[in-house]
């Protein structure tokens, strides 16, 4: 295995930090991606689908992480049963499909895995565009994600950002433009840890998806 | 924080006035109590399964949605729609119970004495139990029971088969 990657907190807005003390963004850079299906990671998500069965997934919104994400949804508008919160929403996926599904690359698996194994969610963004750790703020009048028109960002509305330019909305949209992609030189891994939630399990989050990656440590 | 991880920044903020201060202990009370409605309405969702069938939903608060920074309006808006969902789902877990009971008491008043519940038939459902089954009083031996008074309880079981009628 590969050297875990550091961690890095990034900057939260004070008005954000004051209504939300314990909520932080964590991230990580790795190199890109090993080429190729790992089939340790796909027999790993095998054996996590075994996890989520009907039982566990009304049980789940009681576990302390998934209740943590739940109470955080509604302090910020969200209504978890309309917008599911990313462990809940795997596990619905999970019921409706018969399995955890691959997605398809080996960077869609290994955010799964990270996703089932912690309860939280990782986002991978190209490291051009995340040069510096993201952080949390409210979106500036005007503001939209990425270039395209149907992307508004309504004022106040809660983005990631990254010296200066918002990535994505919290637990919503990407901008498409700062997906990881071919071309991309490696991995900003990113880690929302909401009130409630353990270090431990934001911490957790990421080094499981860095390990799942085989990527090493950036630069 | 953990070994791993590095702080880079650490929000600062400027000593805050006294109306500030009031409205940030508000906000502060009105998201606990928030916290505390969707624990509690998360335990009667869980509580209420297998059956479901609780509404657990709540208006979206005015304004462009998506997550933001709720106003002090906002948050009471929330937990009281919030206390209101939750108070409506024990109510609801409660009046299912008595609904249980009662059944439990009829079942045991059948297995007492079937021939005074000729033909009663309670689910599992109704008992607050898994399954498709059926306590069902039926005459033993078919008509000869049925002219005879001979009565007795019987438990269907079986889910039926999909696509079966």
């Amino acid at each position: 295995m590969s050297a875990d990657a550091p961690l890095v907190r990034g900057p939260v807005a004070p008005a954000v930090a004051a209504e939300f003390p314990g909520l932080a963004v964590w991230s990580c850079a790795v190199g890109p991606p090993a080429r190729g299906h790992d089939p340790g990671v796909r027999e790993q998500l095998a054996l996590l689908s075994g996890r989520f069965h009907g039982a566990r997934a009304v049980e789940l919104r009681r576990e302390p992480v998934p209740a943590a994400h739940r109470v955080f949804f509604r302090h910020v508008g969200l209504d978890p049963e309309l917008t599911r919160t990313p462990i809940e929403a795997a596990a619905l996926e999970r019921l409706v499909a018969g399995g955890h599904r691959s997605g398809g690359g080996r960077l869609e698996d290994a955010l799964l895995v990270a996703l089932l194994e912690t309860g939280v969610e990782v986002l991978a963004f190209d490291p051009d565009a995340a040069p510096a750790a993201p952080g949390l703020r409210t979106a500036a009048p005007g503001e939209r994600l990425g270039a395209d028109p149907a992307l508004p960002l309504p004022t106040g509305r809660l983005v990631l950002d990254a010296a200066g330019r918002p990535l994505a909305e919290l637990f919503g949209a990407v901008d498409p433009a700062v997906r990881v992609g071919r071309r991309s030189a490696g991995v900003r891994l990113v880690a929302v840890q909401v009130p409630g939630v353990p270090d431990i399990s934001a911490e957790e989050a990421l080094w499981t998806c860095q390990e799942a990656l085989g990527a090493p440590p950036a630069g | 924080m953990h070994s791993g991880m590095s702080q880079v920044h650490a929000p600062v903020r400027p000593p805050a006035a006294p109306a500030e201060l009031d409205e940030h202990a508000a906000r502060a009370l009105l998201r606990a109590q928030v916290a505390r409605l969707e624990r509690r309405l998360s335990a009667a969702v869980a509580a209420s399964m297998p059956d479901g069938g609780l509404k657990t939903s709540v208006p979206r608060p005015a304004g462009p949605g998506g997550p933001r920074l709720l106003s002090l309006g906002e948050l009471e808006v929330l937990r009281d729609a919030l206390a209101g969902r939750a108070a409506e789902a024990e109510r609801a877990l409660a009046e299912r119970e008595r609904e249980r009971e009662d059944a439990r008491v009829r079942l045991e008043r059948m297995l007492l004495a079937p021939g005074e519940h000729r033909r009663v038939r309670i689910t599992q459902r109704e008992l607050g139990e898994g399954g498709c089954g059926v306590w069902h009083v039926r005459p033993r031996l078919g008509l000869v029971g049925m002219l005879m008074g001979w009565w007795q309880v019987k438990l269907s079981s079986g889910c039926p088969l999909p696509g079966s009628r």
